[in-house]
């Protein structure tokens, strides 16, 4: 029995849920972009879900590359994120000793 | 089958990735998301992407996730934030603000035209990875190298960034001015 494909899309949805709650209710740093990888993750699932499906609709199974090229790119992007990211909070570190996103508040209005 | 197989790790996708969000210890939210995104690699194997569910594995788990807990354990953040961390009011809030988002998802895909579109069962040809191959070194050729390009700013962006700072940098040595 195949799964039918609005399930993977529900599970995409509630990843993406769960990250984005994450990202707004943690203070730590460190967590929220943890959080932010959950994100983008979900997004990379329904991507692929959504390829396989324009390819079965167009009777074309080459349709389904373009997304997964698609989350190809995503995953090299969430790399060079992921290492600039830390780099800043080991500069932000150095210099505040926290990363708690509650006392960095040099830039609040 | 493939039902087990996709209900066993959207479960465990599922639990792991509500473990990351509310674990007060960033190590064991990182270890959590290495449980997720192993299981998102078996779903991508199970939609017909076995490429990318190893590059998953890879990428993910194996580089970005290690250099997170390179991190925590370099900055020592565990102990510190526990005691503050997580009124039980704001977990509430969060819970409900969740519910609420997943619901709007949820009724906007009820309200497309995917409910009840099964996909054809896996062949040989869904999954072969020279097609793959073949499209990105023709015709997402600029595209991938501008991604080495990328890699290359973030390579050097990381290391100015995490660099000690240097009071006084010699001629020599490109310091942060």
């Amino acid at each position: 029995v195949s799964v039918p494909v609005v399930w993977y899309l529900a599970l995409a949805a509630a990843l993406f849920s769960i990250g984005a709650v994450g990202a707004l209710t943690r203070r730590n740093g460190i967590t929220i972009f943890l959080s932010i990888e959950l994100m983008l993750n979900s997004a990379n699932l329904a991507i692929v879900a959504y390829a396989r499906v324009a390819a079965e609709r167009a009777g074309e199974l080459a349709v389904a590359l373009n997304g997964q090229i698609l989350v190809l790119f995503v995953l090299a992007v969430a790399a060079a994120e992921a290492a600039v990211g830390l780099a800043l909070f080991i500069a932000i570190y150095r210099n505040r000793r926290t990363i708690d996103l509650n006392r960095l508040t040099l830039l609040r209005w | 089958v493939e039902l087990a197989v996709f209900a066993l790790f959207a479960a465990l996708a599922l639990v792991s990735a509500i473990v990351v969000v509310s674990h007060r210890n960033p190590v064991y939210s990182v270890l959590s998301l290495v449980v997720t995104l192993v299981s998102l690699a078996a779903l991508f194997v199970l939609l017909g992407a076995p490429f990318l569910a190893a590059l998953q594995v890879l990428v993910y788990t194996g580089a970005i996730l290690v250099l997170f807990l390179f991190v925590i354990m370099l900055l020592n953040v565990g102990r510190e934030e526990a005691s503050r961390e997580g009124s039980g009011r704001l977990q509430k809030i969060g819970a409900v603000l969740a519910t609420l988002l997943f619901g709007g998802l949820l009724g906007s895909l009820l309200w497309g035209r995917f409910v009840g579109f099964s996909l054809a069962p896996l062949t040989e040809e869904t999954v072969a990875v020279r097609p793959l191959a073949a499209a990105l070194m023709s015709r997402y050729l600029l595209p991938f190298e501008m991604t080495g390009l990328l890699l290359l700013a973030a390579v050097v962006a990381a290391t100015v960034l995490a660099q000690r700072p240097t009071p006084r940098s010699g001629p020599g040595r490109g310091g942060r001015s």
